[in-house]
């Protein structure tokens, strides 16, 4: 262990730990194998698992029978829908999101319809995988199958097919009488609309469209689970949220939470898709029919079929600015594809679509609809990208128009502090501004773009996070380190970014901090790692775990120098008293063991101010006009990180995030036919960008504080991937005269446009 | 997976001898890399999977003043490795260096991507414009056909029952020649040819005509094939714009591609054009380089 | 059930017999048979390089190789990559880069990594790239993965001299 050394941030020259580059406190286990990801999980007598899902979009389940397979020698059970108990229409909350858990349990094993390919209807525990997946062949099944609505617009058609017979808008409010596929329709609004479009002197709109994406994360969804005969129950998965995997698991079952138990194993990445659960109760409840623990894991395909997405969109785009560049009104339209079940992140999209900017008039009409594709699930800034994408190609139109700089534009109609969001809520002190301005004064916008075909984009995007609870618990070791048990899994780094927080605090190294992450039974309640919470809420939790400690050691300090508590104080790494009584943490550490009770410092938080994150990106693009490849030739990506804890962390997370929106921009998305099949569920044919199909990605860490913090955390980890594809969009648009409003902008389409243009130019 | 049996025969007659027995349901392995993902997805069921890297010959590459005798199992790597094909064969050079990374190129042969007969495949397109024959071996003996001839539609190919690909003969080059093979992707490695185009010229002593010219195309038809009138038409014409340009035309003529999730049909008809030319261009370059010009 | 094989082979410089179907990849039988763990599962059809293991020398998707087919070879896994003593160079580099989130690709990508160092010590970025595009990873955007193998080349050099 040790920390590399790098020059810090003017923000975190007050600091000793925060600011520093300490290596993560899980590398080695990560760099030599040792570390135990969720299919990892080995345990004695433990059978494989395998799932008969749907071939069809949209079918009911005329007969299911399993004789055949639980015949075969070999397979020691056979569950389905039958197996699970009924569960009612009621809404889990989950941290980030809810769930209907009638829903979700169809969900996880299919009741009498199935409503998209690779949707679970059966599973097989067995004494290898190979006899598992055979048994599935054997599982007889008859199907109806029914015509599938794969696209929301022809979802939202009157006499589209309905996915649900009992599902009824929830129109602004009031429910309707017949069953549709549109959920819900909610609205926004603030002004005078028809009085801010009369003040402008540009209108902008237009329809844009995205296509269904997925986070893509490496690790398949697995799990293991054993049922006990004592009733208990044990899941070793890899999740984003062992307590919200526990309640899901719970109320799926209809056990109490107290009986379920969730062991973290390492997480192989979840960007929001390893939040909700797919496999732990069919796991579980293989094992109680079988009396032995089951491993079930994922193929990519399955993961592809039926986990994640992020949804496909329409979204409308209207945009009134006045002479002066004033934007006067903003209003917007945007349905989202929720897949089988309700649940889309367009409420997210409605709020952040406008976010950017002080729009004083505005409306924004938001619908979630169920068409024949997986739930889609939450996808880093969960709606967010799609919103972004659609509004800051307006943006870059409207200041097209006017001749305005897009810089100057942004900057003039930059949310700030005060300012109200379409949604309701007014910001508090924001980095919006200063990160154009970092943009605007870096090199790479000082450098004029040359070269043919070439083009220059920039496009802004906002997150909100979230608070939510956490928990932490630190003991303090008589050689001075410190044990900090927490329930936060780390996808990215946060083991070392909470041991940070809770060493700066008590004035000691960060690799003196032990760092574990442990199961439900062993740590108090932690919400999801997501909504970028982790660093901000478990790191207060650790904050106030460091104080809790530094108190107890001032009570002993007083007790051993025989004084007043109120004579004594922490500051610096050392309790200090009267008469020049000094202890150092190390030497109070060693000294605790005989002098009292064992120190423990316990936090918990429940913080309600994470402080919305600002990204602006700047992206150099050269199109090969003969193939409508895009290549991306430079990047730079800005962003309000509040405290930059662990800057290489922060750095990871901004330039994972524009690449994942890069991706998002120009090549991925499900490709389905006619018949509801995703064509493309392999890492070969879903198109995410390699080592080969990128430039370095440099990064602007601009820190404004976040003051709902102790140390100014805010939440980084989400909001960078909301620029990408509209800075991509403006690129294309310098380099080609080409506005494109459909992702992806993958080159079959651009050369469409392009050869469109070249004829309609040459007639 | 599909439970199946594993032979590893050292010699082309115990393979074919394999084969026969199985009449039908055997499955040739020899690097795996569409074999072994192809039997996991259930797309082939074989009762005995024959392992052939064992056997000597499949596994050399002889580079001769008389050309290229590669074996049917030599991996990529070993032929992008050597000097002499990337010199004088550069379109295998260029193919061999693109099939997937660095893994498969491990394991991938020539002739596996062959006999796979995918459309798409890379390494064929470059097979037929250097003009390379394939040598089957099987109960009756062994035959030779012509690459461009091999393939008969998606994942067919010409092999009878106990037939085995045992190599690849790639004539040499003659001096004044030049080739290149491309394709486009979406992304700029590990994706399967949207369109491929293969290109081998030959000019005269001043660099600035036509001799002969082969081109071929893969992913815009059922099989790989082989634009012959493209090429054809080439043939005792100077090097010029308005002359490869008529070449792109006849390329785009045979091609008859499906709109799918790697490309849509005007997109490739177009891409075939630009393909052919760029194919083209890369070719002459070499050509004149190797001419000295 | 096809006959199981007795499969002699050498995994990071011992010698190991293992028993194997011959459906079973080497991929699986590395992860079940023999619980060496490190080497992981992403796509299992060759597609992320999550399961690269070096098979004599040269880097392979080992969902992508029969266990029979590894008969003889000379095999090198994540578990062998780091001397008995602290770690290679290139684990070094991926730590003090923050070239790792997840984690879930980084024995892969390490096991690349040595594969691609091995034949050509010293890589310019673009061909790092080039070498490296059979790995996938989502969380990083590759930047720091690029800049750790560059550090790695150069401190293997140092090393060397």
């Amino acid at each position: 262990m040790a920390t590399i050394e790098h020059e810090k941030t003017a923000e975190t020259q007050k600091y000793k730990v925060i600011g520093t580059r300490p290596i993560r406190h899980d590398g080695v286990d990560k760099v030599t194998g040792r570390a135990l990801y969720g299919a990892d999980k080995r345990l004695t007598g433990m059978l494989a698992g395998a799932m008969l899902r749907s071939p069809h979009a949209h079918a009911n389940i005329k007969s299911l029978d399993t004789s055949l397979a639980e015949k075969l020698p070999g397979v020691h059970a056979v569950v389905t829908s039958a197996d699970l108990p009924d569960c009612t229409d009621k809404v889990a909350n989950l941290g980030e999101g809810s769930v209907n858990l009638k829903h979700l349990s169809n969900n996880v094993l299919a009741g009498e319809k199935v409503l998209y390919r690779g949707h679970a209807i059966a599973a097989v525990a067995a004494d290898d995988i190979h006899i598992a997946q055979e048994a599935v062949k054997l599982i007889k099944i008859e199907y109806e199958v029914l015509p599938p609505v794969l696209h929301v617009l022809d979802a939202m058609q009157e006499n589209a097919p309905l996915l649900h017979d009992d599902l009824k808008t929830d129109e602004l409010g009031e429910i309707a009488d017949q069953p549709s596929n549109v959920a819900k329709h909610f609205r926004f609004e603030q002004g005078d609309l028809e009085a801010g479009f009369a003040a402008a002197d540009v209108v902008v709109e237009h329809e844009f469209k995205t296509a269904t994406v997925h986070q893509g994360y490496i690790e398949p969804h697995n799990a293991t689970a054993l049922w006990n005969a004592d009733g208990h129950i044990t899941v070793w998965m890899s999740t984003q949220g062992t307590f919200t995997a526990r309640q899901q698991t719970a109320e799926l079952l209809h056990v109490p939470v107290s009986h379920v138990k969730v062991v973290p194993m390492e997480i192989g990445g979840g960007f929001g898709g390893k939040i909700s659960v797919y496999l732990p109760p069919v796991a579980a409840v293989l094992s109680k029919k079988s009396g032995r623990p089951v491993q079930l894991v994922m193929s990519r395909t399955d993961v592809f079929e039926a986990t994640g997405p992020t949804p496909g969109s329409v979204i409308r785009i209207k945009l009134g600015v006045d002479k002066e560049g004033n934007i006067t009104a903003g209003e917007a339209w945007l349905a989202y594809e929720a897949g089988a079940y309700p649940g889309s992140p367009v409420g997210a999209g409605a709020m952040c679509v406008f976010s950017c900017y002080d729009i004083p008039n505005a409306k924004v009409d938001g619908f979630d609809v169920v068409v024949n594709k997986p739930r889609t699930n939450a996808y880093r800034a969960p709606g967010a990208t799609n919103a972004a994408f659609a509004m800051e190609t307006v943006v870059d139109e409207i200041c097209e128009k006017l001749q305005l700089d897009p810089v100057e534009f942004r900057l003039k109609n930059a949310a700030v502090e005060g300012t109200r969001r379409v949604d309701g809520p007014v910001y508090p002190r924001i980095g919006m501004v200063e990160t154009i301005e970092a943009i605007r004064d870096c090199e790479h916008f000082q450098t004029p773009l040359e070269g043919k075909h070439r083009g220059r984009g920039m496009a802004t995007g906002f997150w909100f996070n979230i608070g939510l609870k956490s928990t932490a618990q630190a003991t303090v070791n008589p050689d001075g380190t410190v044990g900090l048990v927490e329930g936060s899994t780390d996808i990215g780094g946060t083991r070392a970014s909470i041991a940070m927080q809770l060493a700066e605090t008590l004035g000691i190294a960060a690799e003196d901090v032990v760092p574990t992450v442990v199961d439900t039974d062993s740590i108090g309640y932690t919400d999801v790692t997501g909504g970028s919470r982790v660093t901000f809420a478990t790191g207060w939790a650790a904050y106030l775990a460091a104080i809790d400690i530094q108190d107890q050691m001032v009570e002993r300090a007083a007790k051993i120098w025989d004084c007043d508590a109120t004579k004594v104080h922490y500051e610096d790494g050392a309790i200090h008293g009267p008469d020049g009584n000094k202890l150092t943490f190390k030497e109070m550490a060693a000294k605790a063991q005989t002098t009292g009770e064992p120190i423990i410092g316990r936090g918990s938080a429940d913080p309600q101010q994470p402080g919305g994150a600002f990204g602006t990106h700047l992206v150099d693009v050269e199109v090969d006009v003969d193939t409508g490849k895009v290549t991306v030739l430079r990047y730079t990506a800005a962003q309000d990180v509040g405290t930059a804890i662990h800057p290489a962390y922060v750095e990871g997370q901004i330039q994972g995030g524009a690449v994942q929106g890069i991706g998002w921009g120009l090549n991925e998305e499900y490709y389905y036919d006619d018949e509801g099949t995703m064509r493309n569920s392999t890492y070969l044919d879903y198109r995410m960008p390699t080592t080969y199909d990128l430039p370095m990605i440099d990064t602007i860490l601009v820190e404004v504080p976040n003051p709902g913090h102790p140390y100014g955390v805010r939440g980084v980890g989400e909001v960078p991937i909301v620029p990408p594809p509209a800075a991509l969009a403006n690129a294309i648009y310098q380099a080609t005269g080409i506005r494109m409003r459909e992702l992806p902008m993958s080159p079959p389409k651009l050369l469409h446009e392009i050869l469109g243009k070249a004829k309609t130019n040459g007639a | 997976m599909h439970d199946f049996e594993y032979e590893a025969p050292s010699t082309v007659a115990e393979a074919i001898g394999i084969l026969e027995k199985h009449n039908g349901s055997a499955r040739l392995l020899a690097g795996g890399t569409d074999l072994i993902d192809q039997i996991r997805m259930g797309r082939f069921t074989p009762e005995v999977v024959i392992d052939v890297k064992k056997i000597a010959e499949l596994m050399q590459m002889e580079v001769t003043a008389d050309g290229v005798q590669l074996g049917a199992a030599v991996p990529c790597y070993q032929i992008y490795g050597s000097e002499q094909i990337c010199r004088e064969y550069s379109a295998l050079a260029d193919a061999t260096k693109i099939i997937g990374g660095a893994q498969i190129q491990s394991r991938a042969s020539v002739g596996g991507n062959l006999c796979n007969s995918g459309p798409a495949a890379d390494s064929t397109p470059a097979l037929i414009a250097l003009g390379t024959t394939a040598v089957i071996a099987g109960p009756a003996g062994t035959r030779e056909v012509p690459v461009e001839e091999f393939c008969t539609g998606p994942g067919q190919n010409v092999l009878q029952r106990g037939e085995l690909l045992t190599a690849l003969k790639i004539p040499a080059q003659p001096a004044a020649s030049g080739s290149h093979y491309l394709r486009f992707i979406p992304r700029n490695e590990m994706d399967i040819a949207a369109v491929g185009a293969g290109a081998q010229v030959v000019l005269d002593s001043s660099g600035e005509n036509f001799v002969s010219a082969r081109i071929s195309l893969g992913a815009v038809g059922p099989t790989p094939l082989f634009a012959q009138e493209a090429g054809d038409l080439l043939a005792g014409r100077p090097v010029s714009d308005e002359v490869i340009e008529e070449a792109m035309e006849a390329a785009r003529k045979i091609a008859s591609p499906i709109d799918d999730m790697r490309g849509t049909i005007e997109f490739r008809l177009h891409v075939t054009g630009v393909l052919t030319r760029r194919a083209l261009e890369t070719s002459i370059a070499r050509a004149r380089q190797n001419l000295g010009k | 059930m096809a006959k199981k094989r007795v499969v002699t082979t050498t995994i990071n410089g011992t010698q190991i017999e293992f028993l194997c179907q011959p459906r079973q990849t080497l991929l699986e039988v590395l992860r079940d048979t023999l619980n060496m763990t490190g080497t992981k599962e992403g796509c299992s059809n060759g597609n992320c390089g999550a399961c690269t293991v070096l098979m004599d020398g040269r880097p392979v998707d080992s969902c992508l190789v029969l266990a029979v087919e590894s008969e003889g070879a000379e095999l090198e896994t994540i578990e062998g990559v780091a001397p008995a003593e602290g770690l290679d160079p290139i684990q070094t580099a991926f730590l003090e880069q923050a070239a790792l989130q997840c984690g879930i690709c980084t024995p892969g990508f390490i096991v690349a990594a040595k594969g691609l160092l091995q034949s050509n010590p010293s890589p310019t970025e673009e061909e790092v790239r080039f070498y490296l595009a059979g790995n996938l990873c989502r969380c990083t955007g590759y930047d720091k993965i690029i800049r750790a193998v560059l550090d790695a080349a150069q401190a293997r050099e140092e090393v060397t001299v």
